[in-house]
């Protein structure tokens, strides 16, 4: 039942990554100087996402994972909106 | 149900020689088997210091007022008794001891996926331990916060908090790590063709266990660093003078801690599925649906944890929320007990200590969850919040359930663990008397907890008394029973009987290898044929 087998990434490929990564920080920084009002946050946690996912995806491998395995990851996530939505029922209605 | 082939040349992992000879070939063990026993030493170690807490606690309530001992020592004896048996007892208890032994043979693995990695947790629980018991010696005194360091009064009160709250936080990392080995153990180490659904349900419930501990174990100990930064360096998360706001605290923690005690029911209620088939020599009822309820408690039990909060100020829309939440989340624990007596029914009960124990762990869960019930409904949780009700159905689910599962688990197991059987008679003698004293002890709580006796109150109302009288003298018959019990283990694992390899005629896998295993537990990869509890 084990799953033994391993993914080699080509070099290339890693560094395209991290281009991409380094270019939405680069992004994150800019934006904070502009003035977005209520939105600033919400733009730096977006690129934020969009960063952990590339991370999840390509360095940590998940894109070559079973689609268990992928699943399993998604669903962490979604608990973890669950609680802090939840959280957030008892601030937005006291 | 599956094809094992005896080990030819057979020494037990407890006579095993490795590269360490002496005390050291424990301390650096990597054999699951060594490190579970020495979690079970340590944990045995921390339940007896935490008994004795729980006794000195029942002398001062055996009058009103002062009786041994002042206040502020009282409120740090109910502290210290409460870290102990959360930290460093009930949460690793049956995960991090049977589980640790049993998960690699039950999907037939020679050991965890991260041996080494599995060693280093029960360091860092040595570490938290150690930190935990040095938090009561030094020099500003022993902590008054009770096990749940609640803000603000955590934030502002002089005892050792940060040490405290500091060990708290190392005790998590084992726990995470434990969690991690287990949830890639199970995922790469099954054996040919045991998939999931072919998987005993002891190792289901400690995957669900594992995803909790994985989880939400990070979640306390970010709190806990908060409430250390909060302390030092009076950084307003919690404290509404700094402006903070101290339900956050209570919403981090519960985020924690209600998952948590799943994180002690579930392995406790695995145990009771192992035993159960074994002694009625049935096929488990519904293996699917216990299977799935696992997770579903895991699950859901992740989000229930405002029941805890009814009182504090949150929103009354968020307390219905928690409310209904907590009543979804006694659907799977209710589809547990249904299929444990469902399999007894028309089964060939074979009446033996573990599964006395098992017995007894139904009667005390039924009541702890029904009691629950209570506790999760807003209208009467307000009445008796705080109270000893509340102490009642909390030991009643956390001792009764996990406390009874352990013991239901250790006798069921010993003469694997150790080779050696045990005298049944004076088990079922140490059985009987725990039973009797552990509902002498907590049942009159729930009577003076609805009539308003306040919990964590060293002082009362003569009316009281009675209970009071009969909850101290429960606890004393409690500790008779529970000398009995350890003796009567240590006697057999030491001088007991040889123990054959399947005393009890069970059909999981670990009744196939020989008593105690050898180092890697099985000779070859077993060959998984059919269901694991295919008693036909």
């Amino acid at each position: 039942m084990a799953n033994n087998t391993t993914h080699t990434i080509e070099y290339q490929s890693l560094s395209k990554t991290l281009l991409i990564l380094l270019f939405l920080t680069f992004v994150t920084i800019s934006i904070a100087s502009v003035q977005l009002g209520a939105f600033t946050l919400a733009v730096a946690l977006l690129i934020a996402c969009v960063k952990s996912f590339i991370v999840l995806s390509h360095f940590m491998h998940l894109k070559y994972e079973s689609l268990l395995l992928r699943i399993l990851v998604a669903m962490v996530f979604v608990l973890f909106a669950l609680i802090v939505a939840i959280t957030f029922i008892d601030y937005a209605f006291r | 149900m599956s094809n094992v082939s005896a080990n030819s040349e057979y020494v037990s992992y407890l006579d095993h020689q490795g590269k360490y000879k002496g005390i050291m070939s424990w301390i650096m063990a990597t054999d699951h088997k060594r490190i579970a026993l020495l979690y079970m030493y340590s944990i045995m170690t921390f339940f007896i210091i935490g008994v004795v807490l729980g006794i000195m606690m029942k002398l001062e309530m055996l009058t009103p007022g002062e009786t041994i001992m002042k206040a502020k020592m009282y409120n740090s004896v109910f502290t210290l008794h409460g870290i102990l048996m959360i930290f460093m007892v009930v949460i690793p208890g049956l995960s991090a001891v049977f589980g640790n032994f049993f998960l690699p043979i039950h999907i037939g693995a020679k050991d965890v996926s991260f041996p080494k990695l599995n060693r280093f947790s029960w360091w860092i629980f040595v570490v938290g331990s150690i930190m935990a018991v040095l938090s009561q010696v030094l020099k500003d005194g022993p902590p008054d916060t009770g096990w749940t360091f609640y803000a603000p009064y955590s934030t502002t009160t002089s005892s050792n908090v940060i040490m405290a709250t500091a060990a708290a936080f190392v005790l998590g990392f084992s726990s995470i790590l434990t969690g991690l080995n287990f949830i890639v153990t199970i995922h790469q180490l099954r054996a040919p063709g045991m998939k999931f659904f072919n998987m005993p349900l002891f190792p289901w419930a400690l995957y669900a266990t594992a995803w909790i501990q994985l989880l939400a174990t990070p979640v306390i100990g970010i709190t806990l660093l908060m409430l250390i930064a909060e302390r030092a360096f009076h950084i307003g998360f919690f404290d509404p003078a700094l402006g903070g706001d101290p339900l956050l605290f209570q919403h981090l923690f519960w985020i924690y801690s209600h998952p948590a005690v799943y994180v002690m029911m579930l392995p406790a209620m695995g145990v009771i599925t192992e035993i159960i088939p074994t002694f009625c020599q049935r096929q488990i009822y519904g293996y699917k649906a216990v299977a799935v309820s696992s997770l579903a408690i895991a699950g859901v039990g992740f989000l229930v944890w405002g029941h805890h909060m009814y009182t504090s100020g949150m929103s009354d829309t968020a307390r219905w929320f928690f409310s209904l939440l907590t009543f979804i989340v006694a659907v799977p624990s209710a589809i547990k007990v249904f299929n444990w007596i469902t399999t007894m029914y028309k089964g060939s009960i074979d009446v033996k200590p573990p599964f006395l124990y098992a017995l007894a762990f139904i009667f005390l869960f039924i009541i702890g969850g029904t009691t629950g019930l209570l506790l999760g409904s807003v209208a009467t949780n307000v009445q008796v919040h705080d109270t000893s009700f509340v102490v009642a159905h909390f030991h009643y689910i956390i001792f009764g359930g996990m406390g009874f599962a352990f013991f239901a688990a250790i006798h069921y197991w010993l003469p694997k663990m150790y080779g050696k059987m045990y005298d049944f008679k004076m088990a079922n003698i140490g059985l009987v008397i725990n039973f009797i004293g552990f509902n002498l002890l907590y049942f009159p709580q729930f009577i003076i907890g609805i009539q308003g006796m306040p919990r964590r109150y060293f002082d009362y109302p003569a009316k009281f008394q009675p209970a009071q009288l009969v909850s101290s003298i429960g606890g004393f018959i409690l500790v008779t029973g529970l000398i009995i019990m350890i003796y009567t283990l240590v006697k057999g694992a030491r001088k007991g009987a040889p123990a054959p390899a399947n005393p009890w005629r069970g059909s999981t896998l670990e009744w196939q290898i020989p008593s105690p295993p050898s180092v890697e537990n099985f000779d070859e990869e077993p060959v998984i044929k059919e269901n694991p509890y295919d008693y036909k």
